[in-house]
């Protein structure tokens, strides 16, 4: 455990609505979120915003993660994310984690999944742009 | 009794749709609407915020309540209340929010088919012609039968 990120992967949303890192895996962790009221949707299925939320939480802490691996001490803000439903949210855990495909000196881009029993059968994808700020004097 | 005759009038379904579950939790409160668009509005709240130390949304919330908005607009246009499910949503974050203030989400249904709804819409912190966010997104039918709302909620 002693390379995992002295980073704070969690933001208050996401530490409000249940989400908690299960594990770090190849530099980038892997976030979870319980089936509780706080993420329900239709009776019995997972809402498309909190499937949304753990999937963002996964990509900002992938990208916290490898920003400060690099020693870059730069800020963060979205530019965009589309979302992919590709199959309902039961009640039981979800988990969600991120790959950077690019980071460049203003832009990441980054591609993250959620699944629940088995990886190969993510439940939705995204892809997010975030763009990397100087910080502010 | 034909449901398929029966008004879906957002303003009063709206709060009994958005009262319990992840809607509910984040706070969800019916705006306005109109033939094919509802606007709903998603309250200030310290333990959303995107970040330690800045009093700004974060954007997961947005994104539910984008979800939530389109599938009140799709009711509303459709005239039915359908149980749907979100295929794809896209969220462009045009500006920050400002600090300490309510996000309004409002979304158009601007077409719809036997089986799929296209939605579109802004989130704006209070002037709908300066948006904060624009969302593009397509819905699907889980299931053809309506689903019955309690009484005094759908008609």
């Amino acid at each position: 455990m002693t390379d995992t990120p002295d980073i704070q992967v969690l933001t208050p949303y996401a530490r409000s609505l249940g989400i908690s890192v299960e594990r770090w895996d190849e530099m980038a962790p892997v976030v979870r979120v319980d089936f509780s009221e706080a993420v329900l949707g239709r009776p019995g299925a997972l809402h498309g915003g909190a499937i949304s939320g753990l999937l963002e939480t996964a990509g900002y802490g992938a990208l916290r993660a490898r920003l400060a691996q690099d020693g870059r001490e730069v800020g963060m803000k979205p530019i965009n994310i589309t979302v992919q439903f590709l199959r309902s949210g039961k009640d039981r855990p979800s988990f969600a984690s991120a790959r950077i495909v690019k980071l460049g000196r203003r832009t990441a881009n980054i591609s993250i999944e959620a699944w629940q029993d088995d990886p190969a059968r993510p439940i939705a994808s995204a892809v997010m742009n975030v763009m990397i700020t100087e910080p502010a004097a | 009794m034909s449901l398929e005759t029966a008004r879906f009038d957002p303003a009063k379904a709206a709060p009994f749709l958005i009262a319990g579950a992840h809607n509910g939790w984040l706070g969800l409160r019916y705006s306005t609407h109109g033939e094919d668009w509802v606007e709903l509005e998603l309250p200030w709240r310290a333990d959303l915020l995107g970040e330690d130390g800045r009093e700004v949304l974060a954007s997961g919330p947005i994104i539910s309540l984008m979800d939530m908005a389109s599938g009140l607009s799709i009711w509303t246009r459709t005239n039915a209340f359908r149980a749907i499910a979100t295929l794809d949503l896209r969220v462009d974050y045009t500006r920050p929010a400002r600090e300490r203030t309510s996000v309004f989400g409002r979304v158009q249904c601007y077409r719809s088919t036997r089986s799929a709804f296209f939605v579109r819409g802004v989130a704006h912190d209070g002037d709908p012609d300066d948006p904060v966010a624009h969302m593009q997104g397509v819905f699907m039918h889980v299931d053809a039968r309506m689903v019955a709302l309690p009484p005094g909620h759908g008609e």
